[in-house]
């Protein structure tokens, strides 16, 4: 006894391409639960952060000392809702990949894209695409609506202000590297509290690691550290201590271009 | 067509997959058997090239894997693990392997319809039984109508009317002359499933083989006898190439006759026979019995 199997409808041009990969990677991030959730909560915490911090400042305002007025700045204080989201957006980027290792889709996805690199290119590129239109939306909405905040005590600054614009840009820009470094270290290490714990560690802990040392060392590595680098463009004011913000901001790309050359060559020569 | 060529695979000092040569052709369904940790999955890994050889190598359809154009319209592949992200629907599980190879949209409402899964395929594949999952893995494999299909113990886990689902469906698709290769650890499964055996034991090729052939070569025959003059029939029967166990006073388990020859000998000598049955070996003892010998010439090989 056999079962007949109806014939397949005809399948012209069937042949993978980097573009082909591309749109099954948006398939694959736009049908997942998680996708939804993450960006969702990055957008709240930096919306959320924005409108906490400026209420609590215009309230304290009337009694703040003026060391506190003179560190005031009203595009940082309502963008510094950056350091919740980048946890969330990093460890979404983790996800994207070390998800498809932990439940084993991803032999079906080297099976349908054997010569791997375009998965690797096609993660990345739809992840930077979403996260950065995710977060310059959030990095604008909360800008405005600390600025509509601050506007009481007529603290508010405009885009046009020195540096507002670069840093409201520059908080998405950091953002998605962060995702994409969480990205990167997801092919590396294939496992998601491996690479989220390694993403902060990065980040995180080891700004806390350098600032134990002695301030002639500290103040020499702390720069190039990439929490350090990459934040430098969210500031509106630059820290004098730290690097030019662009300058800051290419050195955190390195770190990500270097974690990505690691993935690449690690892709390639590992089994699945 | 799936040909295998002198196929090595080691981890560490472990030898998974050793020196393998063989052939899957088109047109019946080949099986794939060997014992848990006989690499088996090793040896569909290093096929679908996920996996790449220490040295040797396997050609699918001509070519190595990773060098298809088009890989699913020419392999289609059920994994071991569930290869399903378990957050995502089978529909989009679906789609996201057919849109990289270019497959219509089309194409997976079609498979979904094959392998009977319409009415979950919006659901998230988290909540799929075990026979769900294999069908969904199914479905994939047959995405791209590929000339090649294998498949990691496909039975695995299922009742027993996706058994006879799955065993139909491979026959059919084997009918119109595709090349199937179905791993399994299970004998009995393989007897009923496929025409063709690849038998492996620690990484090592046992039996390439007609099932017939296999069943026939390798399992030990024995006769049942009773009788009440057992002893006297015992000393009949003694001779070089025969060997008689007895466990019940009046029961005999002969080996080297045939129940033929064992009934003429008792009608000659007048000797009354109560029962007198052809007993085979089980074919999971027959598989075991080979491959255990595999384990050994494993053993004894470190050794020296």
């Amino acid at each position: 006894m056999t079962t007949t199997v109806p014939a397949a409808a005809p399948m012209p041009g069937a042949r993978v391409t980097q573009s082909r990969v591309l749109a099954s990677e948006w398939v694959k991030f736009r049908s997942l639960r998680s996708s939804y959730i993450a960006l969702a909560a990055a957008l709240v915490a930096m919306i959320g952060f924005a409108v906490l911090v400026t209420t609590v400042l215009v309230n304290r305002w009337p009694h703040a000392t003026p060391q506190e007025k003179a560190h005031f700045n009203a595009t940082d204080s309502s963008l510094s809702g950056f350091f919740l989201a980048q946890l969330i957006i990093g460890v979404l980027g983790v996800l994207v990949i070390s998800g498809e290792y932990g439940t084993g889709m991803i032999r079906a996805s080297l099976s349908a894209a054997p010569r791997r690199l375009p998965v690797l290119w096609a993660k990345l590129a739809v992840f930077a695409g979403i996260t950065f239109v995710v977060t310059v939306v959030g990095s604008f909405a909360a800008f405005f609506s600390g600025q509509a905040v601050l506007s009481s005590q007529y603290l508010q600054t405009t885009l046009a202000g020195p540096g507002v614009l670069r840093a409201v840009i520059g908080t998405a820009l950091y953002l998605t590297v962060v995702g994409l470094l969480g990205v990167a270290l997801g092919w590396i290490l294939r496992h998601t509290a491996g690479a989220i714990a390694t993403l902060f560690g990065l980040l995180l802990v080891l700004p806390a690691l350098v600032s134990a040392l002695p301030d002639s060392w500290s103040s020499k590595i702390d720069p190039y550290l990439p929490s350090t680098a990459g934040q430098a463009v969210t500031a509106a004011v630059p820290d004098p201590a730290d690097l030019a913000p662009w300058t800051g901001f290419a050195v955190f790309a390195g770190y990500l271009v270097v974690a990505v050359v690691v993935a690449a060559v690690l892709l390639r020569r590992r089994d699945a | 067509m799936i040909e295998a060529q002198a196929l090595t695979k080691r981890y560490g000092e472990k030898l998974a997959v050793d020196d393998l040569t063989f052939t899957v052709k088109p047109g019946v369904v080949t099986g794939f058997l060997g014992p848990n940790g006989a690499g088996k999955s090793t040896t569909i890994r290093m096929i679908m090239g996920l996996d790449a050889p220490t040295s040797g190598s396997v050609l699918v359809n001509g070519r190595r894997y990773a060098e298809h154009t088009a890989p699913l319209r020419e392999v289609g592949a059920l994994l071991e693990a569930r290869a399903v992200h378990t957050g995502r629907s089978a529909y989009h599980h679906l789609l996201a392997l057919a849109v990289s190879n270019g497959i219509p949209r089309r194409r997976v409402d079609e498979v979904i319809d094959l392998v009977g899964l319409e009415a979950v395929a919006r659901k998230r594949v988290g909540g799929f039984s075990l026979g769900m999952g294999q069908r969904l893995g199914i479905a994939a494999a047959m995405l791209g109508d590929p000339a090649t299909l294998v498949l990691d113990e496909p039975v695995n886990g299922l009742d027993p009317q996706g058994i006879l689902w799955i065993r139909n469906l491979l026959r059919g698709l084997a009918a119109q002359g595709r090349t199937v290769f179905v791993s399994s650890h299970l004998m009995s499964e393989m007897a009923l499933t496929a025409e063709h055996l690849i038998v492996v034991g620690r990484g090592r090729l046992i039996a390439d083989t007609s099932v017939t052939e296999f069943i026939e070569s390798a399992s030990s025959s024995a006769v049942r006898v009773r009788s009440p003059q057992a002893a006297r029939l015992r000393s009949l029967l003694a001779g070089p190439d025969v060997a008689v166990t007895s466990e019940e006073d009046s029961v005999l388990q002969v080996s080297g006759m045939t129940a033929a020859d064992i009934g003429l000998v008792a009608l000659r000598e007048q000797v009354p026979l109560e029962e007198l049955t052809p007993v085979r070996a089980s074919l999971e003892e027959a598989f075991m019995e080979l491959t255990d010998d595999a384990v050994e010439y494993g053993t004894e090989r470190k050794a020296s």
